[in-house]
């Protein structure tokens, strides 16, 4: 994990944004660090970031939710109190981002404050979803949520995965699909996020990169 | 896409449509069935096909009953409101025989209600809805890969019988995510649909769509028509599942997410030595009325969850028909009944609370 202040994680609809983006935040207030994650999502209306609010409240993880987030009103806001994740600069941030260029839409307005520091933008990738299955799918999507965001991607994240029926292999398949957009784009895979009873079971080339997940947004009776 | 992906109900929804062949997709979106119709925006201009948000749900539901008109395989999906909404051209689809599939991701109602999972639209669904006399083949699914296969299927049935079909599932069905595998499907062959209005070419009598029958003589004879219909649907097209029935005392009866959380209660049960069985209707209309009476023989008591203040049970009483209780437990407005509430209820039935 590198050090930046500001982190951002965006990715196709379906991507696995929330779960990684959670952990990470997790893991941030493990390592002692003050630790905020923005909900900027206003794209998805069920499985939110607030659905985890207690472990992560519970972590000392500071939630910053649109007001309306899992009230039932169908209203697509932003945090009000977002701004001041830009004043506090020892604050660490995960920015949990709405799915595709429409999610990333909504870092628009923050442009100047990002341009004014260190962020680091990860792009999160399931090879598994439909619409995200090749290199050119992935850097298309890319290019539209970096045109969207006016930011930059500075690294991918392997989120290979089929939910519970998930196997390492899955995440073998989806680095091969990665390492050929890191060919083409030079941006690198940092993180191979996979649930913590699978880290030991991974290819050994992707084990150094193995970011373990507990799934905090799992219907816990399917 | 033999392979396994990752999808949501609705995205996975609109791919099997466009694998039955569907080319024609007319909507508009709401909470929580939108990604059904952001999945058809992106894919259909890709493969030749159209995609219409139309001004309102009642213009979408009268695009629809056009291009079933004239032959089309097609499609509109909405959630409750919306299917409100859509209902004057339901029935005037169903009155002109013409197939096409409409998909309802049921929220809490009435009125605007909520954006969270509800099954408050089965009266709607299987008993109406719209007026006059006629039914909508209405298939349930339990699982995203279910919710493929009978998209499938609807597309099928609504051309074998000419009648629209409807699936209906929970908010939750439509946003949550599970695995699922598409059996690659012959879209070239799909059957004629000589009354379809596709021009005579100067060969044939003009077609006719209508459901306007002045002379009631007419009006009534096609009705029958439509009955005659319905009991080879009766007949032919009834799908359930039931679980661990042959020795139940208690049977469970829920259909769509409901019965999953109904299948989780009946494991703990049956763990804790309670006799406790399943029925998932998979059609609610056909009702599958024959698996109850034969069930009814043996069973001490029905319990049907819903995410309802109780609208399926009315069929299951009258499928049980007197035989024994039939009991009732619902959570409403978006609330998703639990695992451990299904166990307490079954225990208070029994006894055993």
């Amino acid at each position: 994990m590198s050090d930046a202040r500001i982190y951002i994680f965006t990715g196709h609809f379906g991507s696995g944004k929330t779960e990684v983006a959670v952990n990470f935040a997790m893991n941030l207030a493990k390592q002692g660090k003050k630790t905020a994650i923005v909900d900027l999502d206003i794209v998805n209306p069920y499985f939110r970031t607030k659905d985890a609010e207690k472990p992560l409240t519970q972590q000392g993880v500071r939630v910053i939710a649109p007001e309306y987030a899992n009230t039932n009103v169908d209203m697509p806001t932003l945090p009000s109190d977002i701004l001041s994740v830009f004043a506090d600069k020892d604050l660490s941030v995960v920015f949990d981002v709405g799915g595709d260029d429409d999610g990333a839409t909504a870092l628009g307005p923050y442009f100047s404050y990002f341009s004014k520091e260190d962020y680091k933008m990860y792009l999160v990738i399931n090879t598994n979803r439909p619409l995200t299955q090749t290199s050119g799918d992935i850097i298309d999507y890319m290019h539209d949520i970096e045109a969207a965001s006016r930011l930059k991607i500075h690294a991918l994240v392997n989120n290979t995965n089929l939910s519970y029926s998930t196997e390492a292999v899955n995440l073998t398949q989806g680095q091969a699909v990665l390492d050929e957009v890191s060919r083409q784009t030079g941006i690198q895979t940092e993180l191979v996020s996979v649930q913590k009873s699978l880290i030991d079971k991974l290819d050994p080339a992707l084990k150094d990169k193995a970011f373990g997940l507990d799934l905090y947004l799992q219907i816990p009776w399917l | 896409m033999s392979d396994k992906v990752l999808m949501k109900g609705n995205e996975a929804i609109a791919e099997a449509a466009i694998q039955a062949g569907c080319r024609y997709f007319f909507g508009y979106p709401i909470t929580p069935q939108t990604e059904v119709a952001a999945y058809m925006a992106k894919k259909m201009p890709k493969i030749g096909g159209v995609f219409l948000q139309a001004e309102s749900e009642v213009s979408a539901i009268n695009m629809v009953y056009g291009a079933a008109g004239a032959g089309a395989r097609v499609m509109t999906s909405s959630s409750s409101p919306g299917i409100s909404l859509k209902q004057e051209g339901i029935s005037y689809i169903a009155g002109a025989n013409l197939p096409c599939v409409i998909i309802n991701i049921v929220r809490g109602g009435p009125g605007l209600g909520g954006i969270q999972p509800a099954q408050s639209d089965y009266f709607q669904a299987t008993k109406g809805g719209g007026h006059g006399d006629y039914h909508l083949v209405v298939f349930a699914p339990a699982s995203i890969q279910e919710m493929v296969d009978l998209t499938s299927n609807a597309f099928d049935v609504a051309d074998k019988y000419r009648t629209p079909v409807m699936i209906i599932g929970d908010g939750m069905l439509g946003q949550m995510m599970e695995p699922v595998t598409f059996q690659s499907k012959e879209t070239a062959s799909l059957p004629e649909k000589p009354w379809a209005t596709t021009g005579t070419k100067g060969k044939r009598e003009h077609n006719i769509i209508n459901s306007l029958y002045l002379n009631p003589e007419d009006l009534e004879k096609n009705i029958l028509e439509r009955q005659e219909r319905y009991n080879t649907i009766k007949a032919n097209e009834v799908r359930y599942e039931a679980v661990g029935v042959e020795d139940a005392d208690y049977v469970l009866v829920a259909y769509g997410m409901t019965a999953r959380i109904a299948k989780n209660a009946m494991a703990t049960l049956r763990k804790q030595g309670i006799k406790v069985g399943l029925i998932r209707p998979i059609t609610l209309w056909p009702f599958p009325t024959e698996i109850f009476e034969k069930t009814a023989k043996t069973a001490k008591a029905f319990l049907s969850v819903e995410m309802s203040m109780g609208q399926m049970v009315e069929d299951v009483r009258l499928a049980v028909n007197g035989a024994c209780p039939v009991h009732f437990y619902g959570r409403t407005g978006g609330m998703v009944p639990t695992p451990d509430e299904i166990i307490n209820e079954v225990k208070k039935i029994g006894g055993v609370l």
